[in-house]
């Protein structure tokens, strides 16, 4: 099994999960993020003073899937998160080595 | 003289629209600070409502107005005895015909607003016992005093006029406060900035503003409250109501456009905290002059504060201290460009009680009355500020630990929080 974390753009939220949804994965989880990438900050300026404001709001992405459908389910979120421009965000897998669903008690495939 | 019900009506509202002011004003400050300080930041005008409100029943009135009192520098020193005056018509350099009480009432919400105008300066960093107690000290000392200097114009019966201020009697003229409540208050604030010394951080870290939506209501509702500030002023509902009124509404509109005027050309965008701190700047500015100009000159007036106010926050950088929430920049210097102001706009021919400035050939009599006001009370206020300050500091403490700092006085002065933000709720339950 395969944890596919995605950092992304805000807005480009509903369209990865419609486009997850669309492919078949079972769940989701989504959580607010800040950080910085190649984009760097931006300046805020109040009453005259400037602010640079390093860490940007992104969401983060994650879902668990089968070995073989990781590939797949990066190309999808990579697909439907990208506009071209710099922020676009970032999409890594990492391997799993167990997953239980509490109410069940499932191991493993039987469990995503 | 009889009881006008129209314009005691008039004044009855004016006193609560003035009051709304303080919780206004607790929006606009709270808005500006951190997460971590925003309930302190709000209490601080609370405060002043309980502190004042007591002080002014008991003494204040009689200090600042008492008719019994023969002295230009305050007024009667005794305790008051309001409960037995309900039918006695209210007696400022002349009769007017609404009762004592409600001069008394309305007078109390500027003694009100004055004080917690200056938290703006030491956000984030005051322990709020000793506030409180400067508070009262402060009312006393400076607000009360100045407050007879400015606009006790004497008890006149017949002829004869007794106790009248030092500054009312030299024909000095400030209809709503722009020396006793804004140049008072902003010399005031920039005394405790150095008293209190600079936030651990400051112009280091980001210290913007934790809410501007908080700003913004803040700005609403003092813009709506100061119709009856400088409307009110008037004592009665009548013309010079009508164009103080008005002379407010255009003051504040020309400003808000002069501040994000300057911010589109100086930084790139135009920006609510500019648009919002632009109206509170035309409102100072216009609160000494605005029954005494023409519209069009209310127009110049708010314009040119806002330029002229959003240049001056950026003072503090120059000069390094940490007036927080600019009371300097906005209320300071604001209230000296409106004082300043009737003596260039001023016109007999748009208020009869009123004298011609420099612009209306009254030559420059006027400029220099206004302009020994500005010093005097300005001058006053800083030094007798300073003192208490230093005092109360020196004493039981004014300024919070270290760590009662880092880790938020909302916490540590209050024992609360002001946001649970969902996801990040710290649990726990009721004990």
């Amino acid at each position: 099994m395969k944890l596919v974390t995605a950092i992304l753009k805000p807005h480009k939220l509903e369209e990865v999960k419609d486009a997850l949804e669309a492919f078949g994965v079972k769940g989701i989880t989504v959580s607010q993020a800040s950080g910085f990438g190649r984009q760097r900050g931006h300046t805020e300026v109040y009453r005259g003073a400037e602010y640079k404001v390093d860490l940007i709001a992104k969401v983060r992405v994650e879902v668990l899937v089968d070995d073989q459908d990781s590939d797949a389910v990066v190309g999808v979120i990579v697909k439907a998160a990208s506009t071209g421009s710099i922020g676009d965000g970032k999409v890594w897998t990492t391997p799993v080595e167990d997953v239980v669903r509490v109410r069940t008690g499932e191991r493993g495939s039987e469990a995503i | 003289m009889d009881i006008s019900t129209g314009d005691t009506a008039w004044m009855l509202a004016s006193t609560a629209l003035v009051l709304l002011m303080t919780p206004g004003l607790a929006f606009f400050y709270g808005g500006m600070v951190r997460t971590k300080s925003v309930l302190n930041m709000m209490m601080m005008s609370m405060a002043t409502v309980g502190v004042v409100s007591i002080i002014w029943v008991i003494y204040g009135f009689e200090l600042a107005f008492g008719v019994d009192g023969k002295s230009a520098w305050y007024g009667a020193i005794k305790i008051s005895d309001l409960g037995n005056q309900v039918n006695t018509v209210a007696n400022n350099g002349g009769e007017y015909p609404i009762p004592l009480l409600v001069f008394a009432a309305f007078q109390l919400m500027f003694a009100i607003i004055t004080p917690a105008l200056i938290s703006g300066a030491i956000a984030d960093r005051a322990k709020f016992v000793p506030w409180t107690i400067f508070v009262a000290i402060w009312t006393t000392l400076v607000y009360l005093p100045v407050a007879h200097w400015v606009f006790a114009f004497g008890n006149k019966v017949g002829d004869v006029v007794t106790g009248a201020g030092y500054l009312a009697a030299k024909g000095v003229q400030d209809f709503a406060g722009g020396t006793a409540v804004h140049i008072n208050a902003g010399a005031a604030g920039l005394a405790l900035a150095i008293v209190l010394g600079k936030r651990i951080g400051w112009r280091k870290e980001s210290m913007r503003p934790h809410s501007l939506p908080l700003v913004m209501l803040g700005a609403g509702l003092l813009w709506f409250g100061w119709f009856g500030f400088n409307a009110g002023s008037a004592l009665g509902a009548n013309g010079i109501a009508g164009l103080a009124f008005l002379n407010t509404q255009v003051a504040a509109a020309a400003a808000l456009i002069g501040w994000i005027f300057v911010e589109k050309v100086r930084n790139g965008h135009a920006t609510t905290l500019g648009a919002a701190s632009g109206a509170v700047a035309g409102l100072v500015a216009i609160t000494p002059a605005c029954a005494f100009v023409a519209p069009w000159a209310a127009v110049v007036i708010g314009f040119l504060a806002g330029v002229i106010c959003s240049v001056a926050v950026g003072m503090k950088y120059l000069f390094n201290f940490d007036d927080s929430l600019d009371v300097v920049g906005v209320h300071l210097v604001g209230g000296i460009w409106g004082s300043l102001s009737i003596g260039l706009f001023g016109s007999s021919a748009v208020n009869s009680i009123g004298l011609d400035g420099l612009f209306f050939g009254g030559g420059t009599a006027l400029l220099g009355k206004q302009a020994l006001a500005v010093a005097m009370v300005a001058g006053y206020s800083f030094f007798a500020t300073l003192i208490i300050g230093f005092a109360i500091e020196k004493t039981i403490g004014f300024r919070v630990t270290k760590e009662s700092e880092l880790e938020g006085v909302d916490f540590n002065e209050h024992a609360e929080s002001a946001y649970e933000m969902s996801g990040s709720t710290r649990g726990g339950s009721l004990i």
